[in-house]
Parts: structure tokens; sequence; C-alpha cells
């Protein structure tokens, strides 16, 4: 299991756009990616519930990657969010 | 409904339009609960429509790519996503299996539950989202029963108004036949408000039950996409008035699309840079669609003044780097904190003065407080690598002062270096002209900066001592005074000899009357707002210095 914290830049948090891309790139990761914020947790690939978790701008979300995969993965996932959020 | 009545919206798109009212009218799908027996039909049915949803939305996505761009049509691929989005598709099953009921009724209920769960979060942008979530149930219950949610548009030109309209709606509108779109609700922040700014189709947005229950096809109206404003039935003087505004509109439009990529040159060969000043990233879209050779103020004020406590260095810098990629190289003059005097934010707990303008203000709280200066010097220098930055300095009175900036550029120059983090060296440093006293010592300061940028608003409240908020002497502030525009002079004659540019980014800039004074002066470049951009170059092009 690979776990690790980022906290949001994009002003806006993770709306409609960013979230269908975190959620094609988790989906595409070949491992489990879970998202949690202040207790609560989604499947990263769940598009609407990601969206209705409302991840605002300076928010914390700790990231958990688990599976074959998990190395990798947990590099793509914090590169996606280095990189768009 | 009898004779005019005027409502008020939100204008998402500034322009104008006349014409007859056309009620957008969406397929009334039926979504009662009917008890079924066959779940399993059911859920074939629902994953038939489905397969018709995705396939009308990438033909949507493929339209809104060529209409609207791709960041814009990307909505469409969320949509996509969102109809294969597995809580969504579980709670349809569910409700199928769990109450043997008919597709229709549980997408629409699985539809309502989303739509709930995002119009109850406290965030405006999430709130918006619910209209996504009914758009894509609308169209699987629409695929559900057979009907094409697309046509129904009239043959003439129309302004469409709607509820609402969703974002599949608003890209699917022909825009040759639509002169304007208003709904009763909506917000500006929803993807419907964003697309119609895309499309350039003037729009107005929540005008309200009261104008859905007045509102009749066919009728008259005029549409005010600036003001925000719509008018049904306009009496022949309103009417009038509006079709002025619209022609003055198209003139100016007109105007845009002949002097746009010309150059910024006199009849005898001189030629001056125009360039426009913003407050706010907002302002990007119009400063390059009004063809500006750069930006020559941008406003660092409005990430203080929007933000309950200093903006971090993070936030600034990505605002930065926004503004010098989106101007790709060309010059980006970015002031720094100009707060105090009219412009205050509680959190720097300034304390009242007695003569705020000419008080503990701009150049003097970065002075006093050189951690907030530092933080914003650092965020500028580390943007400087994405484009052609210009750092000015405001309020400057004296030698002194300039030299004090300059070691704290030093200082954060070298610990940018000793932390590995790229700046350029060569980012232009000038300061504002805006005090007598910088004007009469000019030739003192041209030494030290590569330009001047002359501030004519305090100017010439410090040079006439005249309160520029004060209305009651406005006829002792001459604009056009002698003094100020020898002190201009004067700074121009010492910024030359020294080697350095010098613009002029204030109101006077923009006065067409002194722009033949001004390049006489030598003066090398004016920055006005976005809009008198175009009508200075005109202007420009028609002098002749030589005449």
């Amino acid at each position: 299991m690979k776990q690790f914290n980022y906290t949001i830049k994009d002003a806006v948090g993770i709306h409609a756009r960013p979230a269908g891309q975190l959620a094609k790139v988790a989906k595409e990761c070949g491992s489990t990616v879970t998202i949690e914020k202040d207790g609560k947790s989604v499947n990263a690939t769940k598009l609407m519930m990601l969206m209705g978790m409302g991840i605002k701008c300076g928010d914390t979300i700790t990231v958990t990657v688990e599976g074959e995969t998990e190395e990798a993965a947990a590099k793509a996932i914090e590169e996606f969010l280095t990189a768009n959020l | 409904m009898s004779g005019m009545m005027k409502f008020e919206g939100k204008g998402v798109y500034g322009a104008y339009a006349i014409g007859k009212i056309s009620i957008f009218k969406r397929a009334d799908n039926d979504v009662a609960q009917k008890q079924i027996s066959d779940p399993e039909a059911e859920l074939e049915r629902v994953s038939a429509a489905k397969e018709k949803a995705v396939e009308q939305l990438q033909a949507i996505y493929e339209k809104a790519l060529k209409e609207v761009g791709e960041t814009n049509a990307q909505i469409f691929e969320i949509h996509m996503m969102m109809i294969e989005d597995e809580d969504y598709n579980e709670s349809i099953e569910n409700i199928i299996r769990g109450q043997s009921v008919n597709a229709e009724y549980a997408v629409n209920e699985t539809a309502e539950n989303f739509a709930h769960m995002f119009a109850s979060m406290d965030d405006a942008y999430m709130q918006a989202r619910a209209t996504d979530v009914r758009d894509i149930s609308n169209r699987i219950i629409a695929c559900l029963s057979d009907e094409n949610i697309d046509e129904g548009f009239p043959d003439e030109k129309v302004i469409i108004f709607a509820d609402d309209l969703a974002p599949s709606e608003t890209v699917s509108l022909d825009k040759e036949k639509v002169l304007a779109f208003v709904t009763a609700y909506g917000s500006s922040n929803s993807h419907t408000a964003i697309l119609a700014r895309n499309m350039n189709i003037p729009a107005v947005i929540g005008v309200g039950e009261d104008f859905a229950a007045e509102v009749r096809n066919g009728v008259l109206a005029c549409v005010d996409g600036y003001k925000g404003e719509v008018i049904l039935d306009p009496d022949p003087e309103t009417l009038a008035e509006m079709k002025k505004k619209l022609a003055g509109d198209l003139e100016k439009k007109q105007l845009l699309l002949e002097l746009k990529g010309k150059e910024n040159i006199t009849v005898d060969g001189t030629s001056v840079k125009i360039y426009a000043n913003i407050g706010g990233l907002d302002n990007i879209g119009a400063v390059l669609a009004n063809d500006a050779g750069g930006i020559g103020l941008f406003r660092s004020e409005f990430l203080y003044l929007e933000n309950d406590d200093y903006p971090t260095e993070e936030q600034q810098f990505d605002a930065y780097k926004k503004v010098l990629e989106s101007m790709v190289n060309k010059k980006v003059i970015i002031r720094t904190l100009d707060i105090g005097a009219d412009k205050q934010a509680d959190y720097f707990k300034l304390d009242k003065e007695e003569n705020p303008a000419m008080g503990l203000r701009a150049i003097r709280i970065c002075l006093t407080r050189p951690e907030i200066f530092k933080t914003q010097l650092r965020a500028l220098f580390r943007a400087s690598v994405y484009g052609n930055l210009g750092i000015m300095f405001p309020m400057i009175t004296s030698v002194s002062e300039l030299k004090k900036i300059f070691a704290i550029c030093d200082e954060v120059k070298a610990s940018l270096k000793e932390e590995g983090i790229a700046y350029n060296e060569d980012t232009e440093m000038g300061i504002m002209i805006e005090t007598p006293a910088a004007a009469v010592i000019s030739d003192r300061l041209a030494p030290m900066v590569d330009f001047f940028s002359v501030g004519t608003n305090d100017l010439t409240q410090y040079t006439l001592a005249c309160d520029r908020q004060n209305s009651k002497i406005e006829s002792f502030c001459d604009t056009h005074h002698e003094a100020i525009l020898r002190l201009i002079e004067m700074s121009a004659v010492n910024a030359h000899k020294n080697g350095a540019w010098i613009g002029i980014c204030g109101e006077l800039a923009a006065d067409l009357t002194l722009t033949e004074t001004f390049l006489r002066m030598g003066i090398d470049e004016l920055s006005v707002s976005p809009s008198y951009v175009l009508k200075l170059r005109d202007k420009v092009r028609s002098i002749d210095l030589k005449a």
C-alpha cells in the first residue's frame, strides 16, 4: 500500500473537469485509488462521488493506492495532482 | 401582458440583440412511476438508451470541439463518463430491481438524488453540477422513449428563452439562428454561461420566475448582455435607443475588424506601443480580443483585495505565471502592491489616517513590512521565466527608496539562486512617475531603471493639490494643466537621455485630445483599458507630426 497527502492548489478545487481526468487516470492505473478527506473516503474512479466530496482549494487529501501496480500508480496520481490541481 | 416590461438578470456575454422570443421546448418526457414485471427487460432498455445517449454526446462533443475549443468541449467527455459512473448505474439498477418500476422513473429518481447532493453543497461551483446530472439523465430518458431532444427550431433568427439551458442544449443550438439567449435560472458559473461566452452569443441568465410567467412566444424583446437586462415589448423610444446601441456596438466590432493586426503608426511613420491596463486574470481575454501589444499595467492588488488573508507565494506565482503564459512573450508589466488610500484590505490592519492619499500606502507599506514585499517579489521573479515580465514599483519619491527596493530584490534573487530556482536576470525594472517629486528628480531616477510609467491620476491630484474623489473641486482639477504636461515631458526627456523608455498608464493615456502632444514628447508607450486600445490605434493612425 502506498499513501501520501496532497494539498489542493487549484483555485476552484476538484471540480468537474479535473475530477473527470482524475477518475480516468485512476481507472487506467491498474490499482485501487482511494481519496480521503475529513474521514470521508471515496474510490477515485467514482466520478460523481468524487465531485460530491466538494474538495476545495487549500484542502488536504490523503491518497491511498493499493494493488499490483501501486508503485507506478501512486507516482502517476501524484504527478497528475501536481500538474493539474 | 400589457406595455413594456424590464427584467434584470446577469449578463454573461456583452452584446445587444433585438428580436422575437422563441420559448425553448424540450421533449416532455413521461417519468411517472409504473410497475413492471420484467426488471431484466427494463435494464436492457436502460443500457440501449445509454449507448444511444453516449453516441449523441460524442456528436455534441465533436461539434463543441469545433465551435468552442477543447477546454470547453471537455464537459461533454465528462458527461459521457458520468453516464458510465458506477454509483449512478447501481442506483438505477437498485431502483428498477428493488421497486419493480420502469426505467424512466428509476433514471429520473437517480438524477434527482444526485442533483440534490450537488445542490446542497456550499460551493456555487459544485451546485452548478446539479444541472449536468439532470442533463445526462434527461438525455437517457429521451432515448428511452425514442424522442429526439435536440430538434424543433424556428426558421427565423430568434432570442431563445428557457427555464435553464443544459450545456448540451446550448451547444446544440444552431448559432446561425440564435440572436441571444435568456434563461430564468442558472448561474454565471454554469458551463452554459461559459459556453455562451465562447460562442459569442449575447446572454442574460437568471431573469427570474416573473419573466417566465410574462413571456410569450413571438413577443418582441431587447437583450442587453452588458447590463444583464431584458426588455419585453419595448416602447418605440426604447426600441430606437436599443437599435442605436446595437448599431454602435456593430460599428465598434467593425472598427475592431479593420484595425486588428494593424500597426500603431502615425502618417509620418512615428510608432508607439499601445498596451492595456488590467486588474485581474478575467481581463486577459479582452486584452487579446482588442489586439493590445502587451499589458502596460497589471494591478496586482486584486490578489490582496479578493482574499481574507495575505495571498501566499504560490497563489501569486500561479496568477503571474498564468498572465505571462497567456500573453505569450508579449510584455507584461506587473505593478507591485498598491494598497492603501482608497483601496483597503482589513487584514493589513492599517490605521485610519487623516489623509490616506498621502499616507502609508503602496511602496511605503512594502518598505515598512518587507516580508509582504519579499513574498510578492519571490512570486514575480519565479514567474519571470514564463514570459516577458516587467516589474514596476508605485509611489516612488526618492533615490534612497529605490536603492532600498533594489537591495531587497537582490536579496530575493540571491535566495532563489541558492535554492536552485530559475528566474530571468533580464527582467525589466521600472517605476511609476506619479508624484511630482519623482518627475522633478527623474534625471536621477532614470539611470537606475529600465522604464518609467506615468500614473496621471495620482500625478494630477498631487501636483494640483486636488482630491480626485471630491466632486466639489472638479472645476479646479484641470487634467490638461500645463504643470502636469511639463512634468511628463521632463520625465520623458530624462528617460531617453539615460536609455530608459517611458509610458503612460493613467487615464490621460486614453485622452485622444492629448495623443498628439504625447507623441511629440516622444512617449514610447500608452497603456489604456482594453476597450480603448483600438480607438487609440485609430487616433494614432490619423496623426501627422510633420503636418
